[in-house]
């Protein structure tokens, strides 16, 4: 197993704020890792230092088997970063976007590249239309599209399909393991649950500290956290009640019904026992990823806060 | 209309308007600096202007009118010439504003009343310095020689004495436009070029698009000089066009001093480029890096001698112009167009706009990072 990113102590505050604290990530190469937490909780920050956007206060490590601090300007030129705003020129075609990027990246055989590119997109008869006119789907597509055009060996995903619909969600991400198929190694943040379990592996983070790491099942496993959901009418009511209880991480309405969740088992059948009669129905279940986090946004904040 | 909710949009419109401190400091800064600046620094009827003299007469009338000269507020005698193309540099190259020659008979005629003259040169290229001045020597030979002739020299009838001889140079006809048409020369390009690409730039970090960027291999300085290069396309454009127009509907003339004009024009335009470079870099937003430039804008205008004469700022103003590199582009383009004059005259000017330049590419290169921190 090679390893395409393995940095750790790293640090960054900006003003009096830590926002990313002690922490240590391995990323396998060719896996597509997803990067989860809550807003504010360091992702963005950790992917633009990873990329050389920003400097660390401090942390050491490898990026593609180059010292990250050192040799930024060549990590650069191996690395795709893709931001959370879409950040190509609205006012230029999305062939001249290409083109520039193609340049910048000084790429050889420029016009094959940006064919190939647009090919890929489908976009080829659209290809004079200003990027500024495309809709939200196909903007984040030929964002993609255009930060892969060097070949990068890694590629930095922040928040790639925030506001996008669901079908052009599942575009992008058919993308991207098509690109992971080919070898490269991908980092996506996102706070989608079901782009979670699209990833090969999972880093959660919170208030800058990594809190979970490994693939989906090892993340749920390793929670220790009991689920059993509750169904009956007005079941998905019951949260309020059953939030304070002792015992109870955690009480969500899930459609009808709700799920309650807690890492004693003891203490929470205790809590849901007054309520563990005709008309409801309780069975244990299998925590979601989302029931995991969550539960660990709960627990970082009891222990940052 | 309902009160209620135009208090909510009032409220929320101030609470913004605090937060956004740079603006905020700009409302309050705007009227009191400026208000100071230029309430006292602006003046229409320069004094004190800097005055050469020859004087080959060494009579007492020739004391008396010099002396009468000087009480009149207009004229400050810094310098005396020995030799009339000493007086004609002086003049030439600005460091006075009038050239004063009283010939060596001038005592002779005026004891025998034979139409004894002085003359007066005036650097006439800005027609409101001189203007004041000018007009204060039509009283002069009444008076100046008032307590001299008398008994067997009083003159008969109070004709007077001597005859003072105006000789408004590089503008004899005191055209505006010759003055203001060079002058708008720089305004314009300030004006376009430093906030083109201070938007521009502030632009690319407003849309996020300086993010995407920053993580490609590009560097710096090929940031600066490929955001820059086709503005100095812009700027080179504008200036053919104002100098075909000055000449074509203004007949500004054209004295020659080409080489020192191109190197002059190209220093500006790179100089305010970078300007508006420097500007984006520190703001951070459209609006503030409007706002900024408006503010170096505006003593372009009104301390560089554009606007006023320059001559007639007191010297903390005149100071504080000389540090605007608009002044030392008029200079240029004036000393160039009107008199003439070329490289080796205007050095002083070129040198002080090179080392502009040199201080905001620095500053510029030194602001800008290659990342987000």
């Amino acid at each position: 197993m090679t390893l395409a990113v393995d940095v750790s102590g790293l640090n960054k505050s900006f003003g009096d704020k830590h926002v990313v604290q002690d922490l240590a990530i391995q990323v396998e190469t060719g896996k597509i890792t997803g990067f989860l937490g809550p807003n504010g909780s360091g992702k963005t920050t950790t992917l633009r230092m990873l990329c050389g956007l920003l400097t660390p206060d401090s942390g050491q490590g490898k990026v593609l088997g180059l010292d990250f601090r050192k040799e930024a300007e060549r990590i650069k030129r191996q690395t795709g970063y893709m931001t959370q705003k879409f950040s190509l020129y609205e006012d230029l075609s999305i062939e001249e976007n290409l083109t520039f990027v193609a340049r910048v990246y000084s790429l050889d055989d420029r016009r094959r590249r940006v064919g190939d590119a647009l090919e890929r997109l489908g976009l080829e008869n659209r290809r004079r239309q200003l990027a500024g006119s495309l809709s939200g789907g196909w903007k984040q597509r030929l964002a993609l599209a255009a930060c892969v055009m060097h070949e990068p060996r890694l590629l930095l995903l922040d928040e790639p399909t925030a506001g996008v619909d669901p079908k052009a969600r599942r575009e992008f991400w058919d993308e991207i393991h098509a690109l992971s198929a080919e070898g490269l190694t991908v980092m996506v943040s996102t706070h989608y649950m079901d782009e979670a379990e699209r990833c090969h592996d999972i880093a959660y983070i919170a208030y800058g500290r990594l809190m979970a790491r490994g693939t989906g099942e090892q993340v749920i496993e390793r929670s220790g956290l009991v689920t059993f959901r509750g169904e009956g009418p007005g079941a998905d009511r019951l949260s309020r009640e059953l939030a304070g209880k002792p015992g109870v991480a955690m009480a969500a309405p899930f459609g009808a019904a709700i799920h309650v969740s807690g890492t004693d088992r003891a203490a929470l059948e205790a809590a849901i026992a007054p309520w563990r009669k005709s008309p409801f129905r309780w069975t244990e279940v299998e925590p979601t990823l989302e029931d995991v986090f969550i539960h660990l946004m709960g627990q970082s904040k009891d222990n940052f806060e | 209309m309902n009160a209620t909710r135009i208090l909510a949009v009032l409220a929320k419109e101030f609470t913004q308007l605090i937060r956004d401190r740079l603006s905020y400091a700009l409302i309050l800064a705007m009227p009191i600096v400026q208000l100071l600046l230029f309430g006292y620094a602006i003046n229409n009827d320069p004094h004190h202007l800097p005055t050469a003299v020859l004087v080959q007469d060494q009579g007492a009338f020739a004391r008396s009118t010099l002396g009468a000269i000087e009480r009149s507020g207009y004229f400050d005698i810094l310098e005396t010439a020995r030799t009339p193309a000493e007086l004609d540099r002086a003049i030439a190259l600005g460091r006075v504003q009038f050239a004063i020659t009283i010939p060596a008979d001038f005592t002779r005629r005026v004891v025998r009343g034979d139409k004894a003259q002085i003359l007066v040169e005036a650097d006439a290229a800005d027609p409101s310095t001189t203007g004041g001045a000018v007009a204060a020597l039509s009283g002069l030979p009444q008076q100046a020689l008032a307590n001299d002739l008398i008994g067997a020299v009083a003159r008969p009838g109070g004709q007077p004495p001597f005859e003072v001889v105006v000789h408004r140079r590089y503008n004899p006809e005191a055209i505006s436009a010759y003055n203001i048409v060079p002058g708008l020369l720089g305004v314009i390009l300030s004006m376009t070029l430093v906030m083109m690409t201070a938007l521009g730039v502030t632009r690319e970090y407003e849309r996020g698009t300086m993010e995407s960027l920053l993580a490609t291999p590009v560097k710096p300085l090929e940031v600066m000089i490929g955001k820059l290069a086709p503005y100095v396309l812009v700027g080179l454009i504008q200036t053919v066009v104002i100098l075909v127009m000055a000449r074509v509907l203004f007949d500004v003339p054209f004295a020659g001093g080409w080489g020192a004009l191109l190197t002059g024009i190209m220093l500006f335009i790179v100089g305010s480029l970078a300007l508006g470079f420097l500007i984006s870099t520190v703001a951070r937003n459209q609006l503030q890096a409007m706002q900024m430039s408006v503010f170096y804008i505006f003593p372009s205008l009104l301390l560089s001698g554009f606007m006023f004469p320059f001559r007639g700022m007191p010297d903390w103003a005149q100071l504080i112009g000389s540090l605007i590199p608009v002044t030392h582009f008029l200079r240029i383009v004036r000393g160039a167009l009107l008199k003439g004059l070329g490289l080796a005259d205007l050095w002083p000017s070129l040198a002080a706009l090179a080392v502009f330049v040199l201080v905001v590419v620095s500053l510029a290169m030194a602001r800008y990072r290659t990342t987000l921190d």
